[in-house]
C-alpha cells in the first residue's frame, strides 16, 4: 500500500504531511509529558523488530499464498498509541529513503493511511474499548477472556484500519486527478483485496499477541483482567459505539462519492448528446439503450439489483446515495462479526477435542 | 538468500554509496533534503499529458548521479518496489481515456497511453531525486539535517536508533528463518503453529534487550539527546549550490525546453 510520490499532487501531498505532521507533534507532545528516557529504546528495537518481521512469510492453512503481521496494530498493543505511531513513522520512512518503497513527498500520506488509522484509530476505538469490555466474560473469565479479547481486538483492527488505509489511498489517488479509473471501480478494486490481506495479518497479529500475552502479561496494554461488572464500557456499548462510527464514516465517504456518471458507464453506454458512436462506436440501432438487447438487460438488471446505481430506485436524492454507504459498512460489519464468531467457534471445538 | 539477507545488502549498499567523496556528498544534508522534496513537488506537478514537459527534467537526476559517482543501475533495482503500484494504477488509463491526441506516423496515441508514460516517467524521476539524496548523505548526516531543520529531538533520534537496531533484528530474523526452513523443508512460509512463537520468542528477547541497551546508553550519558558529528551550518557553497538547483528546476518546469529543442532540428 504505500504510494508512490507520482501517485500524489503536490497539493494532496502537503495536505497529507499537515495532517501527519500534526498527529506526530500531538504524539512526542504526549510521550514528552511522560518524559520517559527509558521509552526509546523500546520503541527502536520494537519498531526495528516490526520492520523485519514484516518479511516474514506466514503459511495460510489450506491455501498455496503465504500473508505478513500488521504493524501498526501490534506497535500500539505493546508501545501504546502515540509512541506506536512514532515507531511506524520511523519505519515507514526507512523504507521510503532506503529501499525507495514508498515516496519522498508521499510520505506524509503512507504514514496516515498505514500509521495514523492503524495506531489511533485501531487503539482507542478498538483496541481499548474491547479490552476493557466485558466480552467473553463468559469464557470462564480471568486469561482466556483475555486472549479471546487479544484475537477480536486484532482481527478488527487490522480489518478495519486497512480498509480505511485502502480507502485513503483511493481517496488521494482520485482527488489528485491521477487515475481514469473511476472512483466506485477503483475502490471496488482495493477494498476486497485489503479486507483478505486485513483478515490474515489480524490473525497473525493476534497470534503474535496471544504469545507475548500468555509469557509476559504486562507487556500488552490494557491486558488486566476486568471485573465485567465494573468494566468502562459494556459488549453493548462498544457494539453501539463502533455501529455509529461505521454508519457515520460509510454515509459520509458515499456522499463524498461523485455522483455524476462514471467513466466506466460512459466508455460503454455513452452519452445523450453524443450519441454511442462517439464512444464505443458500437452500432446505435442494436446496441443503444432503445435496442431490445438493452431493454431485455436492464430488466434483469432492476430486479436483481438490491440497490441499483448506489442508490435507491426512484431516489436521486443526496439520502439516498448514503443509505447505500451505511448498507454497505453494515455489510463488512456483518462479514467482520461473522469472522469473529466463526474464530470462536473453532476455539470451542478445538478446547472440546 | 532469504528476503532479509537481500535487504541487510541493499543497506549496506547504501551506506557504502553515502561513504563516498564527492561534492554533492559534501554538501549540507539540509539543503539536499529541501531542494529534493522541491524537485519531486516540481515533477509531479506537471499536467497528465504533459510528458514533453517531464521528460526534460531528467537533466536534473542525471547531472547529480555523474556529479556524485553513484551507478544508476542500484538506483534502478530499487524501483521494482515502488513502480508496480504506479503502473497498476496507470495500465487503466488506455482504456478509459480514447481522445486521439496526436498520430506518430499514422498510429494514433491516445490521451490514455500520454498519461500513462506520463505517469511512469513522474514516478522514475521522483524515485532517482530521493535515491540520489540518501546516497550521497547516509543516516548520520540526515538525522543531523532533520535536526537542523527543528524536526523533534524524539522523532530524529529515534528513527537513528531504529535504523541501527534494523541490522541487527533483520540479520537475527534472517538466521531464525533460515533455521526454520532447514527443519521445515519444502514448507513456504511459517506454519500456522508457529505463527505467534516466531516472531514472538524474538519480540520477548528483543524487550529486555532494550532495557540493557537502555542502561547502557544511560551509563555512556545519554539524556535523550543524540549529539551529531555532521552537524554543521551551511555554507557559501550549500547557498550557491542550491541556488543553482532550484534555477534549474524552474527553468525546466516553465520554459518548454522540449519545444525549444524540437525547433531547433525541426
Amino acid at each position: 500500500m504505500h504510494m508512490a510520490d507520482a501517485l500524489l499532487a503536490p497539493g494532496t501531498a502537503a495536505l497529507m504531511y499537515a495532517a501527519s505532521g500534526t498527529a506526530a507533534g500531538i504524539s512526542i507532545y504526549r510521550l514528552k509529558k511522560e518524559n520517559d528516557t527509558e521509552k526509546l529504546p523500546v520503541m527502536a528495537v520494537t519498531a526495528a523488530l516490526v520492520f523485519a518481521g514484516q518479511m516474514v512469510n506466514y503459511s495460510i492453512p489450506g491455501t498455496g499464498s503465504s500473508g505478513h503481521m500488521c504493524g501498526g496494530m501490534l506497535l500500539s498493543a505493546i508501545l501504546g498509541p502515540e509512541a506506536g505511531f512514532l515507531s511506524m513513522i520511523a519505519i515507514l520512512a526507512i523504507q521510503c529513503l532506503f529501499f525507495a518503497d514508498g515516496g519522498l513527498l508521499a510520505l506524509g500520506a503512507n504514514i496516515w493511511n498505514m500509521a495514523f488509522y492503524g495506531c489511533f484509530i485501531g487503539y482507542y476505538l478498538i483496541w481499548r474499548p474491547i479490552m476493557r469490555s466485558g466480552w467473553f466474560a463468559k469464557n470462564g473469565g480471568g486469561a482466556s477472556a483475555i486472549r479471546s479479547r487479544i484475537t477480536a481486538a486484532s482481527l478488527l483492527g487490522c480489518i478495519v484500519t486497512l480498509q480505511m488505509g485502502a480507502f485513503s489511498v483511493v481517496l488521494e489517488t482520485t482527488a489528485s486527478g491521477i487515475t481514469e479509473l473511476p472512483f466506485g471501480a477503483f475502490a471496488a478494486l482495493m477494498q476486497p483485496i485489503h479486507l483478505a490481506i486485513g483478515l490474515v495479518e489480524g490473525a497473525v497479529t493476534a497470534a503474535i499477541l496471544v504469545f507475548v500475552y500468555n509469557a509476559r502479561p504486562e507487556l500488552i496494554r490494557d491486558a488486566e483482567p476486568v471485573e465485567t461488572g465494573r468494566s468502562r464500557m459494556s459488549l453493548k456499548g462498544t457494539v453501539i459505539v463502533l455501529a455509529v462510527i461505521t454508519a457515520v464514516t460509510g454515509g459520509c465517504l458515499s456522499l463524498a462519492a461523485s455522483s455524476s456518471p462514471d467513466g466506466l458507464e460512459w466508455a460503454l453506454f455513452g452519452n445523450a448528446e453524443e450519441g454511442y458512436g462517439a464512444n464505443m462506436g458500437l452500432d446505435e440501432e442494436s446496441f443503444g439503450i432503445e435496442s431490445p438487447a438493452a431493454k431485455r438487460a436492464e430488466e434483469i438488471q432492476e430486479t436483481t439489483s438490491f440497490l441499483p446505481d448506489y442508490s435507491f430506485a426512484d431516489s436521486e436524492s443526496a439520502a439516498g446515495t448514503s443509505v447505500s454507504g451505511i448498507a454497505g459498512s453494515l455489510m463488512v460489519a456483518a462479514a467482520a462479526a461473522l469472522i469473529c464468531l466463526a474464530g470462536g467457534f473453532f476455539r470451542k471445538r478445538k478446547k472440546q477435542a | 538468500m532469504n528476503r532479509m539477507d537481500q535487504a541487510l545488502l541493499e543497506l549496506s549498499e547504501m551506506d557504502d554509496l553515502a561513504s563516498m567523496d564527492s561534492p554533492l556528498h559534501r554538501r549540507h544534508p539540509a539543503v539536499k533534503l529541501l531542494v529534493t522534496v522541491f524537485y519531486i513537488a516540481a515533477v509531479v506537478s506537471f499536467g497528465k499529458y504533459d510528458l514533453p514537459g517531464v521528460l526534460p527534467m531528467a537533466l536534473i537526476p542525471a547531472i547529480l548521479f555523474a556529479a556524485g559517482g553513484i551507478p544508476v543501475s542500484t538506483c534502478f533495482k530499487k524501483m521494482r518496489f515502488a513502480l508496480p503500484l504506479v503502473l497498476a494504477v496507470g495500465v487503466f488509463n488506455p482504456f478509459f481515456d480514447r481522445t486521439v491526441f496526436i498520430r506518430i506516423g499514422g498510429i494514433p496515441v491516445t490521451g490514455g497511453v500520454l498519461s500513462m508514460l506520463t505517469l511512469m516517467a513522474k514516478g522514475v524521476l521522483s524515485l532517482m531525486a530521493a535515491f540520489i539524496m540518501m546516497a550521497s548523505t547516509g543516516i548520520d548526516s540526515l538525522c543531523a539535517g532533520l535536526r537542523s531543520l527543528h524536526v523533534p529531538k524524539t522523532a530524529v533520534s529515534l528513527l537513528l536508533l531504529t535504523w541501527r537496531y534494523i541490522s541487527v533484528m533483520t540479520k537475527e530474523l534472517s538466521v531464525m528463518t533460515d533455521a526454520y526452513h532447514l527443519r521445515a523443508p519444502g514448507q513456504k512460509g511459517i506454519h500456522v503453529s508457529a505463527w505467534g512463537s516466531f516472531l514472538g520468542q524474538l519480540l520477548l528477547r528483543s524487550m529486555d534487550r532494550a532495557g540493557e541497551l537502555y542502561s547502557a546508553m544511560r551509563l555512556r550519558g545519554f539524556r535523550g539527546e543524540f549529539y551529531y558529528a555532521g552537524g554543521r551550518r551551511a555554507g557559501v557553497r550549500d547557498v550557491l549550490f542550491a541556488a543553482c538547483f532550484a534555477a534549474a528546476v524552474l527553468v525546466l518546469r516553465f520554459v518548454h525546453v522540449g519545444e525549444l529543442v524540437g525547433g531547433i532540428f525541426v
